[in-house]
């Protein structure tokens, strides 16, 4: 079975976004980007599911701007066997991947796609529940443990409460939640083994996907700041404040 | 203008996030409920406020709201509405984005705001930043973050409850189990007060130190992803991004540092408090009011204090 793993190029985790000055977007220019983290949780799991023998290859794809190649070595550092690149605008939305996601479904004929559950820069976990919808299969989003027995995917997921065990006809799409696993770091000889592994460009055009956007941005601000609190010096005087002053006890 | 809002539900209630994307959805125009599923929870449904018809749809395949079948129904009801809208909750973000891949909409998730008809506001890059966006799109499909729009009220309609047709079952998924955990506290997303506890708490046993002092609040128990990653608390307990999103009137925070993917799920509360050794810890810049100690000392203290 081969696993197809999409996985994107975001700014870094740890990087506190800053809002451009015109209002029209978050500043990336200069940033340092990296993967974002559930796709790297994707990416250990399909690995780990060849290590098992249950995979034959693990395929990953991006797609958005040239340097989205990085992202994609990286992932090859971590394991995976080949990448494909497709090349677009910077950021294309949720739909349009997925409609992009379907044509490659489409030539590389996966068991099972593996994708983040959501992306740390625009939020919406969409993605995976999209890409299933287009291709009629089933969807175990948000997993927390995944296993493949007799041609079905058992998944773990997490929701509201506690977890729900799904058990899912292959192909399927599983979406990964920051419980599955813990990704490796790829080693200094398996980053430079990755530089030879295949990475084939395509152009999103080429696949007869329409990437017009759905959604226009108005503008983006920052949130309202919270005006600076004050430290108290005991618990005595803590009580008397929300007592008195904040009224919420 | 009608909105068909999917009103999820749990052993047989109506979740409180539900009411609030009942809320969003009557700041559009009409507003049909869908529930799948239980018969009680769809003659409860019509006694919400603002609510002028309830579809119900009975059949077995949507017992465990699972995306598929449930998605399907959506898609197959949607010809008469202008916005189909969930609460931003685990069904919510598993079912709307499916259905809105198979009616060729691009969904809008976790709106906090409603500008107009065509207009919303969501947060993006873990709340760091809010984004106003028109969709172009000929129908909306969205889900509203809970903590953003009050609940309808539970009662004081009275709609008539239309049993709907079930929609072919695409037959690719099964239910197999659900492991809910007991707990007789106020459900997090909608607790008053919010208990929360960060790394700082050292271990699952010392988190019960937070126990007691919730009681005395009345209120829910969170942690910070640290905590849960550490095994002090089940992860249903977690705040955050990639969490549950609270706005309590209350969050009191003890040995949570303030990590960015925390802090998107707690900043909005009314009132936070921090109690943390570290004075440069990044949660006292939302905090409004801290304390620099130790928590061992405090929370004890604090309970003391509020007996």
């Amino acid at each position: 079975m081969k696993i197809v793993v999409p996985v994107k190029r975001v700014v870094d985790y740890n990087i506190k976004p800053r809002v451009k000055a015109d209002g029209s977007g978050v500043e990336t220019a200069g940033v340092k980007m990296s993967m974002n983290p559930f796709d790297e949780i994707a990416v250990e799991e399909a690995v780990r599911l060849k290590e098992k023998g249950v995979a034959t290859e693990v395929v990953v794809v991006s797609i958005g701007v040239q340097q989205a190649q990085d992202t994609l070595r990286t992932a090859m550092a971590m394991g995976a066997d080949r990448a494909i690149l497709v090349l677009s605008e910077e950021s294309p939305e949720p739909l349009a991947v997925a409609k992009v996601l379907k044509a490659i479904s489409e030539k590389e004929q996966p068991g099972l796609f593996i994708l983040g559950k959501q992306a740390i820069d625009d939020d919406m976990n969409a993605t995976g529940q999209m890409l299933a919808g287009l291709l009629g299969w089933g969807q175990g989003t948000f997993a927390g443990k995944v296993e493949v027995t007799d041609g079905r995917v058992l998944v773990t997921r997490e929701i509201d409460g506690g977890t729900e065990d799904v058990s899912l006809a292959l192909p399927a799409v599983v979406t990964a939640d920051l419980r599955l696993n813990e990704p490796r770091y790829a080693s200094l000889p398996n980053i430079m083994k990755a530089r030879k592994k295949p990475l084939e460009t395509l152009k999103a055009e080429d696949l007869g996907v329409d990437m017009a956007r759905r959604l226009t941005v108005v503008s983006v601000a920052e949130p309202e700041q919270r005006k600076a609190g004050v430290k108290v010096g005991s618990v005595g005087e803590l009580v008397e404040k929300l007592r008195n002053e904040a009224k919420v006890i | 203008m009608t909105a068909l809002v999917l009103l999820d539900h749990e052993e047989g209630r109506i979740r409180k996030s539900a009411l609030s994307a009942v809320t969003a959805a009557a700041q559009l125009g009409d507003v049909h409920v869908l529930v799948a599923g239980d018969a009680a929870v769809a003659q409860a449904a019509a006694a919400i406020s603002g609510v002028s018809k309830v579809l119900h749809a009975a059949d077995a395949q949507y017992a465990h709201e699972l995306a598929e079948p449930l998605a399907a129904l959506i898609v197959s009801l949607a010809g008469g509405y202008d916005q189909i809208i969930a609460a931003a909750g685990a069904v919510g973000k598993n079912v709307l984005p499916r259905a809105a891949a198979l009616l060729d909409v691009q969904p809008i998730p976790e709106v906090v705001r409603i500008v107009d008809a065509e207009t919303f506001v969501r947060p993006i890059y873990a709340g760091n930043a809010l984004a106003t966006v028109r969709s172009s799109d000929a129908k909306k499909v969205l889900t509203v973050r809970g903590s953003a729009f009050d609940a309808a009220p539970a009662e004081g309609g009275s709609a008539p409850v239309e049993a709907v047709a079930p929609a072919a079952n695409p037959n690719v998924s099964e239910f197999v189990a659900v492991h809910l955990s007991e707990s007789e506290r106020p459900e997090l997303e909608s607790a008053r007060v919010v208990v929360s506890g960060g790394r700082g708490l050292q271990s699952e046993e010392k988190f019960h130190i937070l126990e007691p002092l919730a009681d005395k609040l009345g209120a829910a128990i969170g942690a910070s992803r640290a905590a849960v990653d550490s095994g002090f608390v089940p992860n249903e307990f977690q705040v955050g991004q990639t969490g549950k999103i609270v706005a309590p009137e209350l969050y009191l925070a003890f040995g949570i540092s303030g990590a960015i993917q925390h802090l998107a799920g707690m900043k909005d509360s009314r009132v936070i408090v921090a109690v943390n050794k570290d004075p440069e810890a990044p949660i006292f810049q939302v905090a409004d009011y801290g304390i620099e100690g130790d928590l061992f000392e405090v929370v004890p203290a604090l309970t003391a204090a509020l007996s």
